[in-house]
C-alpha cells in the first residue's frame, strides 16, 4: 500500500464520521452500514449522505423500524463474520434494542466460554441542548458504561470522530459509539486521511496546573470555555477528555489529579448513580492524601429534559456553571 | 467438542438425504439405518433429560434447568437435515437441541456441572449451552432473543455468498415478543435463508397458548410477512424429517425463509420449580400416549424394521453414554477463581 499523505483539513464532525465510514467500507468489504435512514434520506442527522449513491443498497442498509430486529441483525452478521456498523438514530431509542446489546452484545463471549466474540460497532447520536424535550434528549453513555463486555466510545473531536471508527471495528468486542447532536456541525481542522488514534486512553486536552477537570463528549467544550475563563481570572485548568468511557483510563486521569490536586467532573449525564459517581469514587479511593480538596461533579440537573429552551439550558452544565464550580474549590486562589 | 461417532453418522445421513438415496432406499438397509439413527438421537435426548432431573434432585445440577422430554422429534427431525455449517440458535431448552447439532454430551453434562470442560466452560449452564465448532449458536434465555442473532446470521451467509442457512428454535411464548415479528419481517424484506422452527408446546410457562395469542393460526402471522411456511406433527420425528427437508430445500433454492411450526408437548414442568397448576395430570398423561419415542419405535417394530435386540442395544448405547458423561462431569476439574474476570472481552488487559 502506497504511503497516505497526511494533509489536514477543516471538515465536520459530520464529515469526518462519514469520511471514517467510507474509508472503512472501501478499505475492508465485511463492513457495511445499517439502519434507519441511512441511505435515502442520507441519515436522520445527514451523516450517511451520499453513501447510498457510492456503495450501493446492499452495503448502506436501510432498515424498518425495528431497532432490537437490526441491532440484534448486526450482532449476528458479526458472528457470521461480517463487520456491520448499526446506527441507531439516537441513544433514546436503543432502549429498544437494549435486550440485544445488553443481553446479546456485551455478554456472549463470557456465555459461550470465550468463542463467540461479537465485532459490532453501533453508532448512535446521544445528548440535549436542541429543546427535543424528555424523550429526545438523553446521554445515556454512562449508563451503557456500566456494562462489562461494552466498550464505549465518545468522540468529542473531529479528529476522534474521524479516528476511532477503524480501531473500533478492528476491535474483537462491540464497540458503542456516541455522537453528541450537537457536534456534528462543529468543524476543526482533522487529517483528511485519518490518522490511528488509539480507543484506549484519554487526553489532555488543555494543559494546567490548579485542577483537573475531567470530562468528555460535547462537555469537553464546555470545559474548554470554562477553563479560558477561568485563566483570565488566573486559574489554569487542565481539561481531561475521557474519549474512552469503558475501560475508564485510570492513568491519564490519576496523573493529571497528582498534579492539581483537585477534580470537577463535568457530565451532562445525571449525577445520581452515574458515571460522575465512579470517577468520584476512583479518584477519593485512589487519591484521597493528593486532594487538597473534595472532587466536585458538575452534572445534568435530576430532572427528565424540559422543552423551554432556558429551563432545558438551566438544567445542562453550562461554562458558567464549571467556573463557578471550579472557583468555590478550596485553595483554589491558593 | 462434537461427538466424532454421532457426527460421522448424521454425516452419512445427511449425505444420503442429499443426493435423494433415502427417498429411493424405501425399506432398504440404508433407510433402516437412517431410522435407527433417528430413534438413538431422540433416546440419548431422553436418556439426558432423565439423567439431569435427576442429577439437579441430587444438587449436582442447579440453577435453572429446563426439559425438553416429550420435545425430541422436533430437534432430531430438524438437525437431521441441517449441514454443520448450517447456524442453529435455540433457547434455554436447548439440550436436545444442542445434542442433536452434534455437540457432545460430555461437554453438555459437564457444562451443566459448571466445569472448564463444559462447553461453554461452565460459565453459561444448562440455559447458555454453546458450541463454535458445530455451530451452535446457544442458549438464550431471553425469550426470542435469539431470533435476530438468526436474521444476522443468515445475512452475513447471503453477504459472503455461502449456501448455509441459520436456523433457529423458539417456542409458542417467543410469537408475543416484538423480536419474532421484527425477525420474522427482516429475514423475509431481505430474503434472508432462515428457518424459523416454532415449537408449540401450548404453554409458555404457565399461561396456556390460545390466552397469549389473539390468532393462534401461527401460519398466518408468517404468511402476513409473507413468509411461506407449514405446520406439522412435532411428535413424529418422519414428520418433522420431511417438513424441515421441504423447508431447508425451499430456503436453499429461494434464499428465503421459512416458518415451521412444531406442534408438541412438553411432558415436564416448565422447570424445575414449577407446581403446575395450570394444567390438568390427565392432558399430560394424553399428551404421553402420544411419546414421539415410544410412537416411532412401536411404529419400526410393526414395519419390522426394529428388533427389540436393536431397540435394547440403542438404549444401552445412550445409558452408556450418559453415565460417561457424568463421570467425565465429575472428573472435570473447576476452574480456578482466579481467572473469574476471563471472557469479558477478548483482550483480557481490558477488564475494568
Ligand atoms: C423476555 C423474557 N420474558 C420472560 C421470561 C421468563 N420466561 C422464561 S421461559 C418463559 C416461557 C416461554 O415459553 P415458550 O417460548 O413457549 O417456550 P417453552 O418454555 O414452552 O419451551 C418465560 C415467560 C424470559 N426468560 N424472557
Ligand atoms: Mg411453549
Amino acid at each position: 500500500m502506497p504511503e497516505r499523505e497526511i494533509a489536514e483539513q477543516k471538515m465536520s464532525y459530520r464529515q469526518a464520521v462519514r469520511e471514517a465510514m467510507r474509508e472503512a467500507m472501501n478499505r475492508d468489504d465485511r463492513v457495511y452500514l445499517m439502519g434507519e435512514d441511512v441511505g435515502l434520506y442520507g441519515g436522520c442527522f445527514n451523516v450517511s449522505e451520499g453513501m447510498l449513491e457510492e456503495f450501493g443498497k446492499e452495503r448502506i442498509i436501510d432498515t424498518p423500524l425495528s431497532e432490537s430486529g437490526f441491532t440484534g441483525c448486526g450482532i449476528g452478521a458479526a458472528l457470521g463474520g461480517m463487520r456491520p456498523i448499526v446506527e441507531i438514530m439516537t441513544v433514546n431509542f436503543s432502549l429498544l434494542a437494549s435486550d440485544q446489546i445488553i443481553n446479546t452484545a456485551a455478554i456472549l463471549l463470557h456465555m459461550s466460554g470465550g468463542q463467540f466474540n461479537v465485532p459490532i460497532v453501533i453508532r448512535m447520536a446521544t445528548g440535549g441542548g436542541k429543546q427535543l424535550a424528555a424523550q429526545h434528549s438523553r446521554s445515556l453513555e454512562g449508563w451503557y458504561s456500566h456494562i462489562p463486555g461494552l466498550k464505549i466510545l465518545t468522540p468529542a473531536t473531529v479528529e476522534d470522530a474521524r479516528g476511532m471508527l477503524w480501531p473500533a471495528l478492528e476491535d474483537p468486542d462491540p464497540v458503542l459509539i456516541f455522537e453528541n447532536t450537537t457536534l456534528y456541525n462543529f468543524e476543526e481542522a482533522a487529517p483528511v486521511n485519518g490518522t490511528q488514534v488509539d480507543i484506549t486512553s484519554a487526553k489532555v486536552r488543555r494543559e494546567g496546573s490548579h485542577v483537573s477537570i475531567i470530562t468528555y463528549g460535547i462537555g469537553l467544550h464546555k470545559s474548554l470555555k470554562a477553563a479560558e475563563m477561568l485563566s483570565a481570572d488566573g486559574i489554569e485548568a487542565e481539561v481531561i477528555d475521557l474519549r474512552v468511557l469503558r475501560p475508564l483510563d485510570n492513568q491519564t486521569i490519576f496523573e493529571s489529579v497528582r498534579k492539581t490536586h483537585r477534580a470537577v467532573i463535568v457530565d451532562e449525564g445525571w449525577k445520581s448513580v452515574g458515571l460522575s459517581a465512579e470517577l468520584s469514587a476512583r479518584i477519593t479511593e485512589n487519591l484521597f492524601y493528593e486532594l487538597d480538596c473534595p472532587v466536585e461533579r458538575v452534572c445534568a440537573a435530576e430532572v427528565p429534559a424540559p422543552y423551554a429552551g432556558h429551563l432545558e439550558k438551566a438544567s445542562l452544565p453550562q461554562p458558567e456553571n464549571i467556573v463557578e464550580t471550579v472557583r468555590q474549590l478550596g485553595g483554589i486562589y491558593g | 467438542m462434537a461427538d466424532s461417532k454421532t457426527e460421522t453418522k448424521s454425516r452419512e445421513v445427511n449425505a444420503q438425504l442429499k443426493s435423494g438415496k433415502r427417498k429411493q432406499a424405501g425399506s432398504g438397509k440404508d433407510n433402516a439405518r437412517l431410522m435407527h439413527h433417528l430413534l438413538a438421537q431422540m433416546i440419548r435426548i431422553r436418556r439426558l433429560e432423565e439423567k439431569s432431573y435427576e442429577l439437579y434432585t441430587r444438587e449436582k445440577i442447579r440453577g435453572f434447568l429446563h426439559l425438553y422430554d416429550g420435545q425430541e422429534a422436533v430437534a432430531v427431525g430438524v438437525m437431521e437435515v441441517l449441514e454443520r455449517e448450517d447456524a442453529v440458535i435455540a433457547a434455554y431448552r436447548e439440550h436436545g437441541q444442542a445434542l442433536a447439532k452434534g455437540v457432545s454430551m460430555n461437554s453438555i453434562m459437564a457444562e451443566m456441572y459448571g466445569k472448564t470442560t463444559g462447553c461453554s466452560g461452565g460459565r453459561g449452564g444448562s440455559m447458555h449451552l454453546y458450541d463454535k465448532e458445530t455451530n451452535f449458536f446457544g442458549g438464550s434465555a431471553i425469550v426470542a432473543n435469539g431470533l435476530p442473532m438468526a436474521v444476522g446470521l443468515a445475512q452475513a451467509y447471503k453477504m459472503q455468498k455461502r449456501s448455509s442457512l441459520a436456523c433457529c428454535f423458539f417456542g409458542d411464548g417467543a410469537v408475543g415478543e416484538g423480536e419474532f415479528h421484527e425477525s420474522m419481517n427482516l429475514a423475509s424484506l431481505w430474503e434472508l435463508p432462515v428457518l424459523f422452527v416454532c415449537e408449540n408446546n401450548l404453554y409458555s410457562m404457565g399461561m396456556p397458548f390460545e390466552l397469549a395469542e389473539a390468532e393462534t393460526d401461527l401460519l398466518k402471522k408468517a404468511a402476513s410477512y409473507r413468509v411461506e411456511g407449514e405446520r406439522v406433527d412435532g411428535m413424529d420425528v418422519t414428520a418433522v424429517l420431511e417438513a424441515a427437508r421441504k423447508a431447508v430445500d425451499y430456503i436453499r433454492s429461494e434464499s428465503k425463509p421459512w416458518f415451521l411450526e412444531c406442534q408438541t408437548y412438553r411432558f415436564r414442568a416448565h422447570s424445575m420449580f414449577d407446581p403446575e397448576r395450570y394444567r390438568d395430570k390427565s392432558e399430560v398423561k394424553e399428551w404421553k400416549k402420544r411419546d414421539p419415542i415410544k410412537m416411532f419405535s412401536e411404529r419400526l417394530m410393526d414395519e419390522g424394521l426394529l428388533d427389540e435386540k436393536q431397540l435394547a442395544d440403542i438404549e444401552s448405547q445412550a445409558q452408556q453414554e450418559v453415565e460417561e458423561s457424568v463421570g467425565y462431569a465429575e472428573e472435570s476439574s473447576d476452574e480456578p477463581i482466579e481467572t473469574l474476570s476471563r471472557y469479558v472481552y477478548s483482550d483480557m488487559k481490558n477488564s475494568e
